[in-house]
């Protein structure tokens, strides 16, 4: 066939540097042009116009936001810790990012002969026809989501401020609460599609009724359950106690300026991007759709990052006590049950 | 009136020697009283029913002896009538009891007299500057303390 | 062995819910509160000081800047207390009109507190829809004084002037259309779940505590004391409106919110008798001595002219005597103390600022709460700093 590098066909490179960057320049643009939407969304939600000078509807803001961020004095207070207060914004934004890296946006494609899967980290394997992704793709999702929470911790901590400290244990304690539900209600998805695989996942679910989410009524809980738990990890509305800021200024970025806190900010749409992809994946079908793949998949996407801003233009903000017991004592043991459901509907309706 | 005619009867037979003088102008009673029986005559009033204390103040008639006057704007919910105790603070002795063993609401409200008026009230307890800062000097309501703050031209006015 | 100390944090003076300039030292166990010390002062201007070298109408302006986001409630309790001590009627006109101001004012401050009780809580879009409407409000503000927060509107003895043509009107589209917009608040928050979690159980203050705190106006109504000044004491004419008094049962900081809306409803109901029963007449008592000349005579005659300077120099002499004055304003009882020598200036005006006192009871309302709970009790405390401090 052609050229081959370390066994590999020299396909598998140039469309992987391909699907890299797509998705890369995808999610920088997404979550770019969501603090647009976000703030034009809620803009008309409030009776007010949103952002509309910098360009027709204001649509350049987020690049003039970018430049203006970019060209403010960095500022390290004194007595931080310099080390862990400059690599903090890192520890945030990158694992936001390359949680992408397991998602499928479609199903595989032919290009030049060659059967190329639309997700980064994964591999057509012509002889047994199966598209080769890691087996563990779940697992690596929930892993960078907890990664993502050392950023905000080490932020808090590096800071040496007050409500920074205040800011950053709130959000390790919500987050650990609230992955361990997220982590429950992906049981779920497991019992129903017997892989970790997330393209097998998707691959299941053809069809609406074939949807996890439409599958049966503990899967709808489940879904609706994720989904929540989720807005938790990421700190959105109702959950976003770390940087609550009419009780903590900003909480955990309350001390970062120019670009350091534009990768927090970043790292906070990324999130949301990540896990409405990740929602979308598990629960709404992924690809599958009355469009062609990739545009159903971004289209699901797009809507539950609507929903997002939609609840953040309704809801007030709970209080830690409150947020850990609806974690603790109302999620943890629903998802509990609801597998046990699960499990029965499955035995009775294989 | 009908509270307040009887808590004046009261306080008349009950503290004859420390009531001063009870005064009615525009329709509100006034009863001045002596220094030393302020906490025992409001909490005789309180038992009457003016359970709310709105009001603690002092007034400066510099030039008069007893200089201070505080006064205690009380009021009665039940009834809905108002009552206006008096009590004169001379300069040389310029402390008074604290009304916080009978109302909570006097703590703030004796913290301001004491900084702005400078009457001490014993048996406060916390008694601090509350609008100036701790280390201010003087007490800016009194009569002799310059309009424009401490060593300035006294304020002449305009047109006045 | 590992020892714990409480964690101090300077909340304040600049943060963004304390509504101002306030600074609270708070002790934290974790999020626990042990310990409030608040510390006031940063707005101090002397006003009871510079009042007392100025005459009776210079100090109203004065009173414009107490409370600055319910100006004419300032206004009209300074102008009663000052009227009382001189005895004077003022014309029915004057009176109706105050207390349509004044209902409206109670609007315009209700309206700033919900939206920052709401946006302190979370609620962002309270926020927003609830300054849409106190523009409204402003409008008028500005229509009627040309002002829109420091009004001035109000003299001893009646108004500044009459009001312009059209007033009726925007009145009218205010009783109109604020129902539905507090529907609309209330959609949003009353049934909320997340809402009600945050404000019932929260900062309750019972109506014994309230009351010995010295808590005046919705936040004791909120406690269950029935009580309100403008029933129970009547002033400007308030007896001949029919209006509920609202009051709550669990001494908590939903009863307070439902307290306020309910109050926001009954002020329009007010501000609509009293628009009905506006009628043509006087604007200013008949005593030349404390009341200004119409402005045609001062432009026109030498006698007028005269007689506006007088009193604008002069002031006019008050009879020798003490008044108190308390009006039921947005945040509680806003109390006036006058002293006269009998000069035209005050000997001693003492201004019993509500939120002041309210203020007062925020340690025992929060005490082992969270810090989420201290934004709220402060936000249902609704303190003005420019009151606290004067």
């Amino acid at each position: 066939m052609g050229y081959e590098i370390l066994g590999l066909p020299l396909i598998y490179y140039i469309t992987m540097v391909a699907k890299t960057v797509a998705v890369f320049v995808f999610v920088l643009l997404t979550v770019a042009y969501a603090t647009w939407a976000e703030r034009k969304l809620i803009g008309h939600m409030q009776v007010r116009i949103g952002p509309k000078r910098v360009g027709p509807y204001g649509l350049l803001q987020p690049i003039a936001d970018g430049l203006k961020l970019f060209f403010k004095e960095e500022i390290v207070p004194a007595q931080a810790s310099r080390f862990a207060f400059l690599i903090a914004p890192l520890v945030a934004l990158v694992p936001a990012f390359i949680s992408f890296a397991v998602i499928p946006f479609g199903d595989t494609v032919t290009i030049a002969g060659y059967q190329v899967p639309l997700q980064i980290a994964s591999v057509y394997d012509g002889t047994s026809m199966r598209v080769l992704d890691i087996n563990v793709g779940v697992l690596y999702i929930l892993a960078m989501a907890s990664v993502g929470v050392y950023g905000i911790v080490l932020a808090g901590w590096a800071s040496n401020s007050k409500y920074s400290l205040l800011g950053g244990l709130r959000s390790s304690a919500q987050m650990i609460s609230y992955e361990l539900a997220a982590g429950l209600a992906i049981i779920l998805v497991f019992m129903s599609s017997e892989t970790l695989s997330l393209h097998k996942i998707v691959a299941e679910q053809a069809g609406l009724f074939g949807w996890n989410i439409f599958r049966n009524p503990f899967m709808f809980a489940g879904g609706i359950i994720f989904f929540i738990c989720s807005l938790a990890e990421i700190n959105r509305t109702p959950f976003d106690l770390p940087e609550a800021e009419t009780e903590l200024v900003s909480g955990f970025c309350t001390e970062y300026s120019s670009m350091k806190y534009a990768m927090f900010f970043m790292a906070e749409y990324a999130n949301m991007v990540t896990v409405c992809a990740v929602t979308t994946t598990l629960f709404l079908g992924g690809w599958h759709g009355p469009f062609p793949p990739v545009v159903n998949f971004v289209a699901k996407v797009y809507g539950l990052i609507f929903v997002c801003m939609w609840i953040r233009a309704t809801y007030p903000r709970y209080r830690y006590d409150q947020l850990m017991r609806l974690g603790w004592k109302v999620f943890l043991p629903a998802t509990l049950l609801l597998i046990c459901g699960n499990a029965v509907w499955l035995l009775v309706f294989p | 009136m009908a509270l307040n005619d009887r808590a004046v009867q009261e306080l008349k037979e009950k503290f004859a020697p420390a009531v001063l003088e009870v005064k009615e102008f525009r329709g509100e009673t006034t009863v001045t009283i002596r220094k030393e029986s302020v906490v025992e005559v409001c909490r005789h009033l309180k038992g009457l029913g003016y359970n709310l204390l709105t009001d603690v103040t002092a007034v400066d008639y510099m030039g008069r002896d007893p200089r201070f006057m505080v006064v205690y704007n009380l009021y009665s919910i039940p009834a809905k009538e108002r009552l206006r105790i008096k009590a004169p603070v001379t300069e040389a002795d310029c402390t008074i009891a604290s009304m916080t063993i009978l109302w909570n609401a006097a703590n703030w409200l004796e913290r301001e007299v004491w900084d702005l008026m400078g009457i001490g009230f014993t048996g406060h307890p916390d008694l601090r500057r509350i609008l100036m800062t701790d280390d201010w000097v003087g007490h800016p309501l009194r009569k002799d303390y310059p309009l424009q703050g401490p060593d300035r031209e006294p304020y002449k006015g305009r047109l006045s | 062995m590992a020892t714990t100390e409480t964690m101090t944090v300077n909340m304040g003076p600049q943060h963004p819910s304390t509504h101002g300039v306030l600074r609270l030292v708070i002790e934290l166990d974790g999020e626990i509160i042990r310990k409030i010390t608040p510390h006031i002062g940063y707005l101090h201007r002397g006003v009871e000081k510079i009042s007392e070298h100025r005459t009776y109408h210079q100090t109203i302006p004065l009173t414009d800047r107490l409370d600055y986001l319910a100006p004419m409630s300032n206004n009209l309790g300074y102008v009663l207390a000052v009227e009382k001590l001189l005895g004077i009627e003022v014309p029915e006109r004057a009176q109706t009109i105050r207390v349509i101001m004044a209902e409206l004012t109670r609007i315009k401050s209700h309206l700033v507190w919900i939206a920052c009780h709401a946006l302190d809580i979370g609620a962002m879009t309270v926020f927003l829809y609830a300054f849409r409407e106190r523009e409204k409000i402003m409008d008028i503000y500005e229509k009627i004084s040309g002002a829109r927060m420091t009004s001035n509107y109000f003299r001893v003895g009646g108004l500044s002037k009459e009001p312009y043509a059209g007033f009726e009107r925007d009145v009218q589209e205010i009783i109109d259309t604020f129902p539905g917009h507090f529907d609309t608040y209330e959609g949003l928050l009353t049934e909320n779940t997340i809402w009600k979690q945050r404000t019932i159980g929260n900062g309750v203050i019972s109506a014994e505590d309230a009351v010995d705190y010295g808590i005046t106006g919705p936040a004791l109504r909120g406690s269950g004391v029935d009580w309100d000044l403008r029933r129970d004491n009547p002033y400007s004419g308030y007896e001949n409106y029919a209006f509920q008094v609202p009051t709550g049962t669990n001494c908590d900081t939903y009863d307070r919110y439902k307290v306020r809306m309910v109050e926001l409803r009954e002020s329009v109901k007010i501000v609509k008798q009293a628009l009905d029963a506006l009628k043509p007449g006087p604007i200013l008592a008949d005593d030349p001595q404390v009341c200004y000349p119409p402005k045609e005579s001062v432009y026109n005659t030498i006698e007028g002219l005269i007689h506006h300077f007088k009193i604008a120099s002069e002031g006019f002499p008050v009879p020798e005597g003490e008044v108190y004055q308390g009006i039921e304003a947005p945040k509680g009882e806003l109390g006036y103390y006058l002293v006269s020598d009998g000069g035209t200036k005050p000997y001693r005006m003492r201004i019993r600022p509500p939120s002041f006192v309210n203020l007062g009871a925020i340690e025992k309302m929060a005490k082992g709460a969270m810090i989420a709970d201290l934004v709220a009790v402060i936000g249902t405390l609704d303190i003005v700093l420019g009151e606290i401090d004067r």
